[in-house]
Parts: structure tokens; sequence; C-alpha cells
């Protein structure tokens, strides 16, 4: 490996303490000015990130869970208004410029994006788009990069690896171009990486290999690994944690597998009725959560899911609660009346003899008696 | 090893009895008939124009003044003369130099300085979007011809349309400088919008971003990501901007602002007998159709760039 007396982008990173979280987001706001106002898509988020650890941030579409992972990056256009700190081994990068940030992308912190489609450049081989950064950032020989190419390439399960290296990403079918972008992002070794919604644009049989793949690479480089999806099913057993987030604000917070054992906030639950269950029959109408997000230029009061929320109780339009944790230790959520607690029960139970909630969403016995078993 | 020799057995023995059709071989899409003739023509004009001074040809200034005016095939005059005497083969192939000279030239300007102003303008955006944007459109709100006749008329040196002969080799070099520069400056807009509006839609694009995310620089951004997938809308255009010069080439001839008499080209060589074309036909006729075919040549060649390259994902 030669090295050249260039800039090497990764000095500053050589006496980074080792100890305490790599990442700790704090209050991050993320707002864009539109002509109706500001949308608020990221509003007060909070949750840190030990090395080699993952985190799952689940949410529907619109929920800020993209631009969350992209303002944490840095990777928003200026026309943003950002708030909160992002502190990075300790350093704040929450209000970085470009500049600054370019020693971080790559080196430090990396991202798989969402459609393998179009993150690739159509008109440069795929073996080129990988040795640009290495040769970029790392200052190695061509020798050396191609050779790392190659590696990299075999790691992340392309066969025929040399022949790829050679071929233009029109000649990759979807999975193979989602490997590429994953050696990609990896090729500088990354201490941290973004994956947004990063099986999206796949087929169910690719989507596993894909996230098998990726928690195997996160396991063997001991990377912290943000995993931003909207399917619960992609993060069960796969993440330490898990943070459900809705209308820009993290809901629950809890390790995976309290967070499926012990689901607290409605909207989880809501989440997880509306996956289709093996053991129902065919036909069975699918869950969905009535009603649409809030408008994210004039979010309401209360609680943000308080209108489509079957527990909701006048308190939840009036007051936010706030997000702590409550019987279980680590496990936080964002709720009044949580599902499983006698104070849920209850809550739903008053709205189904009323029929309704205080909001007027109309409440059917069935669809409580599926959680909370209470009307059997 | 074993299974693939059995199956060529197997394939061979079946095509004994039935035709196994071959499977069909993973061809290149070519680019089909015409665009070879397309290719054919434009490379023997610009050939021709090259070799002009090492062809066995008259000197294009000849006044042959024993038959001016001659028609075609006349001894010694394959396509007849001008009213000057001149040979019009001769005066055509020539006028070919002059004519490409300012078409290719006047596009290279464009495309250099034009596409990098619509690069870096569709880019960066923002403020520097619009005030490049709008210096476009203000060029582009002017007639392009007015525009290229105010130029040149400006850039000019003084030219004295009578006594242009004493001025010598050197003044027509200079002229066709002078051509060259305002015509490139007349297809500035044009090729910067074309690749401004193409380096927009390519700079949205997600690897763009990825690019980004892997910590490139802008400018390595703007000339590894974003210029190679604008390149063929570029060549496509520029293109269809040479045939689009050598037209206006022969509209500033008209209004004596390109190459000067006794010089040739395409322009002049029509001009020169514009006042009356049924005397001798041939002296305006054989450029005209030389303008033809070579402008039907550059369009069809900048549809076939265009539809070549369009394919991309979309075709997969």
């Amino acid at each position: 490996m030669r090295l050249r007396k260039r800039r090497a982008t990764t000095d500053r990173f050589a006496d980074a303490p080792l100890d305490g979280a790599l990442l700790d987001v704090d209050e991050i706001k993320t707002g864009f000015k539109t002509e109706r106002g500001l949308v608020r898509a990221v509003d007060g988020v909070s949750f840190s990130l030990e090395r080699g650890k993952t985190v799952g941030i689940v949410g529907h579409s619109g929920c800020g869970k993209s631009v969350l992972s992209r303002s944490i990056m840095g990777l928003l256009p200026s026309n943003v208004v950002r708030g909160g700190s992002v502190k990075f081994e300790g350093v704040e990068i929450g209000q970085a410029t470009s500049n600054v940030m370019r020693s971080y992308w790559g080196t430090q912190m990396s991202m798989v994006f969402q459609d393998p489609m179009t993150s690739l450049n159509p008109v440069m081989k795929v073996g080129k788009q990988i040795t640009e950064s290495l040769r970029y950032h790392l200052d190695v020989s061509k020798e050396y990069a191609d050779e790392t190419a190659l590696a990299l390439l075999k790691s992340v399960g392309i066969p025929e690896a040399e022949r790829r290296l050679h071929e233009y990403p029109h000649q990759l079918s979807g999975g193979m171009r989602q490997r590429v972008m994953i050696a990609i992002a990896l090729a500088c070794g990354p201490k941290m990486l973004f994956a947004d919604e990063p099986t999206t644009a796949l087929d169910v049989t690719v989507q596993a290999q894909i996230l098998d793949l990726l928690q195997q690479l996160q396991r063997e480089r001991f990377m912290a690994m943000v995993l931003v999806t909207h399917d619960l099913g992609v993060v069960a057993g796969r993440t330490d944690d898990i943070a459900v987030m809705y209308a820009g604000r993290i809901v629950e917070k809890a390790p995976t597998r309290s967070l499926f054992a012990h689901t607290r906030h409605p909207y989880t639950e809501a989440l997880l009725k509306s996956i289709p269950k093996l053991a129902q029959p065919s036909h069975t109408r699918l869950e969905a959560i009535t009603g649409r997000p809030p408008d994210l230029t004039q979010p309401p009061k209360g609680c943000k899911f308080a209108p489509r929320c079957p527990y909701a109780q006048a308190r939840c339009l009036e007051e936010e609660p706030p997000l702590i944790d409550h019987d279980i230790p680590g496990h936080a959520f964002r709720c009044w009346f949580p599902v499983g607690t006698d104070a849920g029960r209850a809550a739903l139970e008053k709205n189904v003899a009323a029929g309704e909630t205080v909001t007027g969403l109309p409440v059917k016995a069935e669809a409580g008696a599926l959680t909370t078993g209470l009307i059997a | 090893m074993l299974e693939s020799a059995e199956f060529q057995a197997d394939s061979v023995h079946a095509g004994a009895e039935v035709a196994v059709e071959a499977p069909p071989a993973f061809k290149k899409k070519g680019i089909g008939v015409v665009s070879w003739i397309a290719i054919g023509w434009l490379g023997l004009i610009t050939s021709l124009a090259i070799l002009a001074p090492y062809l066995p040809i008259k000197d294009p200034q000849f006044a042959d003044f024993a038959r001016p005016s001659a028609g075609f095939f006349t001894p010694g005059h394959l396509l007849g003369t001008d009213d000057a005497g001149s040979d019009v083969l001769s005066r055509a192939i020539w006028g070919a130099r002059s004519s490409l000279a300012i078409a290719i030239g006047a596009v290279l300007v464009g495309v250099v300085v034009g596409g990098f102003l619509g690069l870096y303008a569709g880019f960066r955006g923002k403020k520097t979007d619009t005030v490049l944007s709008s210096l476009f459109n203000i060029l582009l709100a002017f007639p392009q011809l007015v525009l290229a006749l105010t130029l040149v008329s400006v850039l000019a040196p003084a030219a004295a349309s009578g006594g242009s002969e004493s001025a010598g080799h050197d003044f027509y070099s200079k002229r066709l400088f002078t051509v060259i520069i305002a015509v490139g400056i007349v297809s500035i807009p044009i090729l910067a919008r074309i690749t401004r509006a193409n380096t927009l839609a390519w700079s949205q694009r997600e690897f763009v971003m990825a690019a980004r995310a892997q910590g490139a620089k802008d400018r390595r951004v703007m000339f590894r990501d974003v210029l190679p997938n604008v390149l063929p809308a570029i060549l496509s255009i520029a293109l269809l901007g040479v045939a689009i010069v050598i037209v206006l080439e022969g509209a500033l001839a008209i209004f004596g602002l390109s190459i000067p008499l006794p010089y040739a080209s395409w322009g002049n060589m029509i001009n020169s007998q514009i006042s009356q074309l049924d005397a001798a036909p041939q002296v305006w006729l054989v450029p005209s159709i030389l303008i033809v075919f070579t402008v039907l040549s550059l369009n069809y060649l900048g549809d076939v760039v265009r539809s070549h390259f369009d394919v991309r994902e979309s075709a997969i």
C-alpha cells in the first residue's frame, strides 16, 4: 500500500475516544421552509447509538425517518432549518457545513440508499465506482484499490466478482446492485452505516438476503447501524433497539424484544396489527389505521396520534405525553393511556362503550378485543 | 462439464432430425443503413475540405476569362464556372473548408463555454443558476441572425468590400476567426440551456446524493457523475448546432458579413449569384445541394445519437 503525502482525511479521527456512545442525537429538529410554512419533518428526536449496535427506525412514509437519517449525516439541501445537537465521537456536528462533513462522509459514516436502480451512476463501471472513494479518501495505489474492490464485491456475495467489476450497473439485477451499493458504502470502513429503506425496492426473497448480509457485515466490522424502514417485520430480530416514529417524533423507543413483547404505544400496536398474519383465514380484511397523519406545518397541540387513536381521551388532545421510561426500564413511550396497562384498558373500554373516541373516531368492539382481550 | 458436453451432443443429435433454431446471438443494437450513409457523406465532405490544398483541383480564385459562367460538364470545369470564370467544383470544395470550419469552430465554442456554464448553473442552483439563466435568456431574446450580424460587424476588422483582394490571406483568417467567435457567442445560450436542463435532472438523481454521501467533492461530482450523463444530450444538440450554423453562415453571407470574396464559402457562393439565379444555376445549385445533404445528415445523426443513448434503464 503506497501512501502519498497529500491529505489524510482520516487523521483527525485517529485519537477519537473509544468509550461512550458513537452517536449522540439530542433534540434534533429539521424543518423545510415552504410557502405554507415550516414543515417540521423531524421535531425533537433524541437517541444514542454505541459502536457495534443497531437501531431500527420505523414509521410510515412521511413520518420523518429518512429526513432524520439524512439530517444526522448532514446530507440535506441548504434550505432546511436544523436544530438540536448531533455528536459523533463526542464532537458536535449538528450544524457542520458540507465542507466539514466531507471528512465524515464515506470514512466515518456512510449510507445505503433505498433504490439501487437510481443510486449507482449509470455510465461508470461498478469497479470504478467502488475504487473512486477508496483512492480519494485513503490515498491508496490503483492496484491496491482494485484488489480491495474485488474483495469487497466478494464479501457482499457477488458471484464472478472479477467480471462484475468491469460491468455497468444496468448489467446487474436489483439485488446485485444493492449489494454493490453496500460494497461502495463500506469501502472506506465507516464506523456507522445508515441503511435508508435498503430493501424497499427489492422483491421479498432478495430482501431477506440483503438484510442478512447487512447484519452479517455489521457484526464482522463492529459497525453501528441505523436501519430505517416502514416495515416492522424487517427490524424484528435484526436490531438491538427500535424507535417508532410518528409525525416527526419518536413515540416509542425500546429494546427490540421488549417492544414486541410489551407494546405500549397505540401507534406501534396499530402498525403491528396492520401486518397480515399467516394464521388468519384468507380474505381477512387487513387492519388499517383510520385517518391521515397530521399536517406537519401545524401539528396538533396534544398527542400527535390522538386523532387516529382508539384510546384517545380528552387529556390526549390537551397535553403531549413526554417520552419517558415507565414500568419497564429502557422502554420509553409517549402515551397517557398505554396499551397493556390498566389506564389503557379503561380508556379503550370507555371509548368502546361510547362507540367513538373524544375526537369522534368510531371504535368497534372487535378492534379492541383483538389487542386487549377484554371482550372475548 | 460432462453435463454440458452431453447436452451439446444431444442438441447436435436433435439438430439432425429437427432444425434446431440457434439461440439468438446477443447482438449490439445497430444504428442502421441511413446513419452510415449520413456518416459517409459527412466523412466525404470533411475529408475533401481538409485535403483541399492537396487535391488535383483548380485554384478556386483563378479566373478563367475564356469561359465565364460555363455550364455543367464544360471541358476542364466539371461543374462549370461562375461569372468570373472560377471553377465551381474547386470553389465548392474550398467553400466546404470555410463553412465547416465556421460551423464546427462556432459549435465548439458554444459546447465548451455554454456547456460549462450550463453545467455550473444547473449543478450549483440557487443564485448562481438565477444569474446565469437570466443571462442566457437575455442572449436568447435577441433574434439569432441579428445578434450574429451585430457581433460580426462589431468584432470584424474594417473590411472595404471592394479592396478585400489586397488584404490577402491574413484578412481571410481574421474574418474566419471573427465569424467563429460571433456565431459561437450566439450558440452559447442555446447549449447552456440544454446542458443546464439536463444537469438539473441528473443532479436530482440518487447516485449524485450517494456520491456526496461517500464524501466526493462538488467538482468531482459535477465532472465525474453528472457530466458523463449529460454528454449525449450535448453531443446531440451540438450536431444539430453544426447544421444550424452552416445555414446561418449562408444568411451572414447574404449580408456580406461572412467570408469575403474572392475566398469561397458555401454562403458567399450562393450570395454571389443571388441577383441572377437563372443566369448560371450551377453556381448556387452546387453549394445549396451540398448544404441540404450536409444539414440532413447532421440532423439525422443528432436524432440517432439522442435515441441511441436514451436507452439506459428504460430498455432493460
